[in-house]
């Protein structure tokens, strides 16, 4: 197990420099929608671990997103906090709400549970609209800093946001990872599969069950400040519903189970709508293929997918 | 005490569209425990389909019985293309739970996409089959027009006609052996596939109804029914998946209590409101209002 | 008019061949019973027979025309019944709209209705519980309603899994008492599986014995009863 452990970090780590050095080669629009990736690869993990793994459906993560922008932006502009510190109140804010929800949500199940999350993710971020502290409907700014000056003269705002994001996402990854290794994890998927022999094997459903959705807001929090730092903003329209439907549609793609496979969910929610931007271009572009055309593909996609590759693509199949 | 009435009557009217699309999903759930995201999808498609009658013929009464049927068509093309796949499919594993919803909300992106593809994205008015212009008593004008009429008068015939064939004909029999119990219901001779094709086809119907009642005091555009999909469906949730008549309730709850939060407390906390109202029953009662006694897991 | 002729059948269940290589055949009107310990693919041949389970290779047929590899709707409609095993009813449904069920595809509504008073003739207990819900029923009376649905559907062939499973004693016997009046009645062929190997063989003609999949031995009932080797083997005595 030791062994296994540490080829895993060393993995980690290479991914990481690996990373950090392509960033410096590749070109701005890239680099920011690489940004967006880490962003997806944090937030669709949050849904692996809560539906694949615990079994309990979320159709509102973008709200949980929402609480853990507005955190960390609020908590940077009203106590001067480090990024890396509103990051954590993101996480924590982001938490409690999972945790306050994740009770309420504990005897719900499939449609009903639903239901709930998507009533939360249409009903919360209106709620800035109505508070003035919450900056309504013009948003608050958040405002990262910029790169530090040892990083040279040609590291850009682009850049070092991705720095930030893919590092943070590199981190919960890893985090995620060991949670869902762990004796939790197991716990999880024991529950999930197996609610009845699992309670007689002493696992605590309802405590089960709401610390997997405390811990999957908690991640969903830091994904929301992280789409915070690349829109310099948040805003209720940074948080829409089909945020959390995307958020979805990534971890199916990623397969649910498979954490490997947020990666390829969340390059291709980014990737699709700049390939169709493309091909609509090169179809002609008017207006409304431009505009439509990337739905149409990204939702084809989601359909044949789910109906045929529920499981996650092949390669990653173990 | 004039203010208290009228919201009611705002929240009746608002109350009786969720009501239609709360039973569209509900019609779904039924026969084939599924929730149809793309029921709103398939609404805006046949009320689309209604505003072409209506631009070629300036008669809006015609065009409502074609999105009807049309709004039945499509339906039943969903089930048998899509459904049936899904269902030959099914699939064990942690992805059991969410692949219908996610295959429903793939067809909800597609048909938008479609809608948009072939019409754009330009806001378009529909006419008015009866006026918007409320009641008028002596001095006062209240808010509830010959058109709130119209949808509530059709939305409560609609849930009859619903409730009456489910629980008197042997259709409706049908409709309910094939969701309990498919296999049962196939040993008995009943046509279970054909049988969830018609529910279908109902909840298609019912949901181009809702389209169709609602557009002319909105608007037209390839995502005005989406809203409608979200209390739709925290309508049905509220109502309890499994019963029409919750599903009528539901609607009417949900419309009467975001109209008094939108009237009384703010007019932009509709949506933390509607939130609000289906988790206080959900509280209480997990399996809606009307849910059955055995919580069934989707 | 030839009955059930199953020749060479193979029928897999999941990644498990549950029927292999399985032949035997039944004269109309004879009441066969099909016996073997749990697992033995007993279930499996009576889905396999009324379409509910694919076939991998072999033939079934009834009255000369294949049945294998058909829709269950439609083998019902040719006068082929299942009553399966544990949950051959609607709990949410009453015990009227149960019956009801046989009836919806019929044409003859006539005959469904005499149907129907034949059967609750047949289980007087069911006509006091009509209007309530078959979840409210006992085991017995649960097996009753099943039987009861299958016969208003005027089977020609009825395959009955396991009618006594989970049931005391006495009700047994009333529900193969019942059973064996009724195959005389409407001059039916039955094929019965059932664990209860002793009551089964008493009132079948025939006993087919099954382990493993594999047809063990095929035999009039009075014989397989009185053979000392497969009594100790199947019956336990």
């Amino acid at each position: 197990m030791r062994k296994k452990q540490f080829r895993t970090n060393l993995i980690f780590i290479a991914i990481g420099i690996v990373l950090f050095l392509a960033s410096n080669r590749v070109d701005e629009l890239r680099v920011y929608q690489g940004a967006t990736v880490a962003v997806y690869v944090v937030a669709i993990s949050a849904i692996i671990l809560l539906t694949g793994y615990s079994g309990q459906i979320s159709l509102g993560h973008g709200a949980l997103m929402a609480v853990g922008g507005y955190a960390a932006v609020l908590s940077r502009n009203g106590w001067h906090l480090p990024v890396w510190l509103s990051f954590v109140a993101a996480v924590l804010a982001a938490a409690l709400f999972g945790a306050i929800l994740g009770v309420a949500a504990g005897r719900l199940t499939g449609p009903y549970l639903a239901g709930t999350t998507l009533a939360l993710a249409v009903g919360l971020p209106s709620l800035a609209n109505q508070f003035h502290f919450l900056g309504g409907e013009q948003g608050l700014n958040y405002d990262v800093g910029q790169p530090p000056l040892s990083l040279g003269q040609d590291f850009t705002q682009y850049h070092w946001y991705f720095w930030i994001a893919g590092s943070a996402a590199l981190i919960m990854t890893w985090l995620v990872h060991n949670v869902l290794g762990s004796r939790y994890g197991r716990n999880w998927r024991a529950a999930r599969s197996q609610p009845t022999a699992a309670a007689l094997a002493g696992i605590h459903l309802g405590r089960s069950k709401v610390l997997a959705f405390t811990i999957s807001a908690g991640i969903a929090g830091l994904a929301g400040a992280l789409l915070a730092m690349t829109l310099s903003l948040v805003t209720p329209s940074a948080f829409p519903l089909s945020l959390s439907f995307a958020i979805v549609t990534g971890a199916v793609l990623a397969g649910v189970t498979l954490l490997t496979g947020s990666i390829v969910g969340a390059v291709v929610l980014v990737a699709i709508p700049e390939l169709t931007d493309a091909l609509a271009t090169h179809l002609g572009g008017s207006e409304r293929v431009t505009a439509n055309l990337p739905g149409l593909m990204m939702s084809a996609l989601l359909i044949v997918s789910v109906l045929f590759f529920p499981n996650g693509p092949r390669l990653f199949r173990r | 005490m004039e203010r208290f009435l009228n919201t009611i009557l705002i929240g009746i009217s608002g109350g009786s569209i969720y009501g239609l699309m709360a039973l569209a999903l509900v019609l779904v759930w039924r026969s084939t425990r599924v929730v149809n995201f793309a029921q709103a999808g398939q609404a805006i498609l046949s009320t689309y389909i209604g505003y072409v009658v209506i631009s070629h013929t300036n008669n809006y009464w015609l065009a409502f019985p074609i999105a009807i049927l049309f709004g039945a068509l499509i339906g039943a093309l969903v089930d048998v293309l899509l459904i049936r796949i899904m269902l030959r499919r099914a699939h064990q594993g942690p992805v059991a739970a969410i692949a219908p919803v996610i295959a429903t909300l793939g067809l909800l992106g597609l048909i938008r996409a479609v809608v948009g593809l072939i019409w754009g994205g330009d806001l378009r008015q529909f006419k008015l089959p009866v006026t918007n212009h409320g009641f008028t008593f002596g001095h006062t004008t209240i808010p509830f027009a010959p058109i709130n009429l119209l949808i509530v008068v059709t939305t409560f015939l609609v849930m009859l006609v619903f409730a009456l064939i489910f629980q008197r004909t042997n259709l409706g029999l049908s409709l309910r052996a094939s969701a309990y119990q498919p296999e049962i219901a196939r040993l008995s001779g009943i046509r279970v596939d054909l049988t969830r094709t018609i529910g279908w086809a109902f909840a298609g119907a019912a949901g181009a109804i809702a389209g169709i009642l609602v557009t002319p005091t909105n608007y037209l555009a390839p995502n005005s029914l989406d809203l409608l999909l979200v209390s739709g469906f925290v309508a049905a949730v509220i109502g309890g998946l499994e019963s029409l008549v919750g599903a009528a309730i539901g609607g009417l709850i949900l419309g009467i209590g975001l109209a008094f939060v939108l009237e009384y407390v703010s007019s932009s906390l509709a949506f933390p409101a509607a939130f609000l109202v289906l988790i206080a029953v959900l509280l209480v009662k997990p399996a809606g209002l009307i849910g059955s006694k055995r919580v069934r897991n989707a | 008019m030839s009955g059930l002729e199953i020749t060479n059948l193979e029928v897999n269940h999941g990644a498990i061949r549950a029927v292999r290589n399985l032949s035997f055949s039944i004269n109309p009107g004879e009441l066969a019973a099909v016996i073997g310990a749990n697992g033995a693919g007993k279930t499996t041949l009576l889905r396999a027979l009324s379409g509910l389970k694919h076939v991998h290779s072999g033939d079934a047929k009834w009255q000369g025309i294949s049945i294998i590899n058909k829709k269950p709707e439609n083998l019902v409609r040719s006068g082929i019944v299942h009553v399966s095993d544990g949950k051959a009813v609607i709990p949410e449904l009453s015990v009227k709209e149960n019956l009801a069920l046989s009836g919806i595809w019929r044409k003859d509504k006539k005959d469904v209705a005499k149907a129907t008073a034949e059967v609750l003739d047949l289980f007087p207990i069911l006509a006091a519980r009509l209007a309530q819900s078959a979840d409210s029923l006992s085991g017995g009376e649960r097996q009753m309603l099943a039987i009861g649905r299958a016969l208003i559907a005027r089977p020609s062939l009825l395959l009955l899994d396991e009618p006594s499973l989970g049931l005391a004693p006495l009700i047994i016997e009333q529900i193969f008492s019942a059973i064996n009046s009724l195959r005389h009645t409407y001059e039916l062929t039955v094929l019965l599986v059932e664990q209860n190997a002793t009551s089964a063989l008493q009132i079948a003609d025939i006993g087919i014995i099954i382990n493993l999949g594999e047809l063990v031995t095929v035999g009039p009932s009075h014989i397989l009863l009185n053979d000392p080797a497969l009594r100790a083997a199947y019956l336990g005595y």
